[in-house]
Formats: C-alpha cells, sequence, structure tokens
C-alpha cells in the first residue's frame, strides 16, 4: 500500500477532446456570456465618448460645435446605438447577477435576491431621471 | 409516448479503436425510467460490454454523471420521457479525459479538491469533555446550500475555463472551500485563502454561471465564488491599508 499509484496526465489511451476555439457558439449561454465580456468594450467607447465631449465644452463654443457636427455623422451614429444596446446588455445581465454575488442579511434573514437586483434596478432609474432632469433644466 | 426509444451512447474501446463513435442501441421507453435504466439495459441484454459509472440510483453518490444531448445530467435523475421520441445521446462528460466508453478520468478533480482543505481546522481542538461544538439554525443556514455538492462533477463539465485552462481549481472544489470558510466552527480560512486567490482560483472564472445551472444539487457554485472575490478583495484592501493589530 505504500507504493504511489501509477497515475499520468499523459496516459496514451486516454482519449482528449480538444476544446473548440468556437466552443462559444455551442450554445446559446455560453454566446450570451461572450456578449457580455464584448460590451466591457463599448462600455469603455462610451467612457471615451464622454471625456472627448467634456474636453470639447471646455476647449469653448467652436469646439462643441465641430463635436456634435462629428458625433452626428452617421457613422458615430451607428456606433453608439450599436453601443447603447450593447450597454444595456451589460448593465442588465449584470443586475440580474448581482444577487448571486452578494449574501445580504438583515436581522438574521437572507434577503431575497430580487430584492438586491430590484434595488440595483431602482438605483439605476433614479440616476437616469437626476441625468435627465440636469440635461433638460 | 413511444413503448422504445433510441439510445446513441459514445463508445470508446482503447484497444480497438484510435477515436470515440457512436453505436445505436433500442431500449424501451418506460415513463419511469431513467437514462441509466436505459443504460443498464443495454448492460444486461444488449452488450455486456458497455462501460459507465453507477452506484446509488438516487443523486446521492455523483457517479453518473454524462452528457445527454450535449447537457451535462446524473442520468438517475433524467427521464428518458423527456427526450421522446428520442433520440438521446448519451457522451461522458466534458473537459475530461475518457478512459473507455462513458468513464471518466477524475485524477485532475480528485488532485485539486484537497488543495482547498475542504475539512474543518481548528486552531486548537477543545477537550471532548466541553462536548460539540454548537451552532444555531442561522449559522448552519450560511453554508448548508455548499455542503450539498456531492462532488459529481457537472459543473467541471459545463465550464469552458475548465475546459480552457487546465490548472483553473473548478466550480466544485470552490465551493467546498467556501462550505468550510462559511462554518462557524472553521478557523482555516486564511489557510485557504492563498490557494483560493491565485489566478487560478477564483479569479480564473469569468463567471460564466453555467455551473450553477447545471448543478443537480442547487449548490450555486458560481455565486459561492463571486462572493469569495469580494471577500478576497476585501481582506486584500485590508492588508494594503490597516496596520496588522486591526485587521
Amino acid at each position: 500500500m505504500n507504493q504511489q499509484p501509477n497515475y499520468t496526465e499523459h496516459h496514451p489511451r486516454w482519449y482528449r477532446t480538444r476544446v473548440s476555439t468556437y466552443w462559444w457558439l455551442e450554445k446559446p449561454a455560453y454566446f450570451l456570456f461572450i456578449l457580455r465580456e464584448l460590451s466591457s468594450v463599448f462600455v469603455a467607447w462610451f467612457v471615451v465618448f464622454l471625456l472627448m465631449l467634456v474636453a470639447a465644452v471646455t476647449g469653448g463654443a467652436e469646439s462643441y460645435r465641430q463635436f456634435l457636427a462629428w458625433a452626428a455623422r452617421p457613422g458615430v451614429v451607428a456606433l453608439n446605438v450599436v453601443s447603447l444596446l450593447f450597454v444595456l446588455l451589460h448593465t442588465i445581465t449584470w443586475f440580474n447577477l448581482a444577487p448571486q454575488a452578494m449574501a445580504v442579511r438583515f436581522r438574521g434573514k437572507r434577503v431575497p435576491g430580487i430584492w438586491i437586483a430590484g434595488s440595483n434596478y431602482a438605483a439605476w432609474v433614479i440616476v437616469s431621471g437626476v441625468v435627465l432632469w440636469l440635461i433638460v433644466q | 409516448m413511444p413503448d422504445r426509444i433510441s439510445l446513441q451512447v459514445l463508445r470508446y474501446r482503447p484497444e480497438q479503436e484510435a477515436e470515440p463513435t457512436v453505436q445505436e442501441f433500442e431500449v424501451p421507453c418506460h415513463k419511469d425510467w431513467v437514462v441509466l435504466d436505459g443504460l443498464n439495459y443495454i448492460k444486461d441484454r444488449l452488450d455486456g460490454s458497455l462501460t459507465y459509472r453507477w452506484s446509488c440510483r438516487m443523486g446521492i453518490c455523483g457517479s453518473c454523471g454524462m452528457t445527454v444531448n450535449g447537457e451535462p445530467k446524473l442520468t438517475c435523475a433524467t427521464f428518458l420521457s423527456e427526450y421522446a421520441p428520442g433520440p438521446v445521446q448519451v457522451a461522458p462528460l466534458r473537459n475530461f479525459p475518457i478512459i473507455r466508453d462513458l468513464v471518466i478520468e477524475m485524477g485532475d478533480f480528485m488532485r485539486k479538491l484537497p488543495e482547498v482543505k475542504p475539512w474543518i481546522i481548528r486552531k486548537e481542538e477543545k477537550p471532548l469533555a466541553e462536548g460539540e461544538y454548537l451552532q444555531t439554525p442561522e449559522q448552519l443556514d450560511d453554508y448548508k446550500q455548499f455542503s450539498m455538492c456531492i462532488n459529481c462533477m457537472l459543473c467541471y463539465a459545463a465550464c469552458p475555463v475548465v475546459g480552457l485552462d487546465s490548472h483553473f481549481l473548478g466550480p466544485a472544489a470552490i465551493a467546498l472551500a467556501q462550505r468550510y470558510n462559511l462554518d462557524s466552527r472553521d478557523q482555516g480560512a486564511a489557510e485557504r485563502l492563498e490557494v483560493l486567490s491565485q489566478h487560478e482560483g477564483i479569479w480564473g472564472c469569468t463567471f460564466v454561471g453555467e455551473c450553477t445551472k447545471v448543478c443537480p444539487k442547487n449548490v450555486d457554485p458560481a455565486g459561492a465564488i463571486q462572493r469569495y472575490k469580494l471577500k478576497a478583495t476585501i481582506e486584500w484592501l485590508k492588508s494594503f491599508f490597516m496596520p496588522r493589530g486591526a485587521r
């Protein structure tokens, strides 16, 4: 019994399946996951776009006008529409996953997941409302 | 419901063939028959050489995990009638080497599991005379979900990261580490932190979430990993900003 069992990771007779490069097309859930990961690129693009807007505003009226003209180009509008869809996907999928990552207890009892996701959505609506109010004012 | 159903079973006989092949069998499709009953019928009546693991037939032993129509399933808890009129494809669990037919090589999982020390660690055991370690229902509730794991490895078969990175500890091992970390009797969280907070530990996980979906015992390994990421980050921040005594 003292003898070490002769295990090997490279047993010649074991059959190993290689993971396909396109494994993420095998299941709708995997594909949605890849889209969610990709969405972070578009989140970054929105940050860059916002920084460009801030730079244009601080540059004076002329640079702001030029920025608006550039932003109204069909290519930029199309990019921003696609980005908006990805950012919505990013937000919704992560909010729905939040209850899994957070185990919140209140008076000794676990807070139901719907309350955690719901509070994220509520915060989203409130912040969006405040931003809208600021723009309209 | 048809009275017979076709099972397309993946066969791999290393002494005969270099690659797995599919063999089709017709089995009775009784209302109360699960996929494992179909495999047992084949083994008893049609081809005694078919090789697969099973034991309890009641979702406790975790031996009969296989890929049924592309999804990791416990074959003792997957009814044939769900797939009527068929055919039903039965293959070994993904992300593991195949030894023979439906039997996978689980050494990788068995090596990873003890790395997270899935047992109660005490700095000092109290004397027997002082009695047992008591726990409130709330303390039990903290870890009970994670203690339901039966090591069936369905989560390893569902996780693309396990397939792509053989060093990743994997869902069940991390969920079991959390099971002991959250146990009020345990004092080993610091010992497990080192293994879990490596790149191949929790940070390898990208939260695909399939491990939780396929788990037959509702363990939620994905949840365990994300909660541990939060905890590891807080511990790291503490070690960065707080003096040793205050941690």
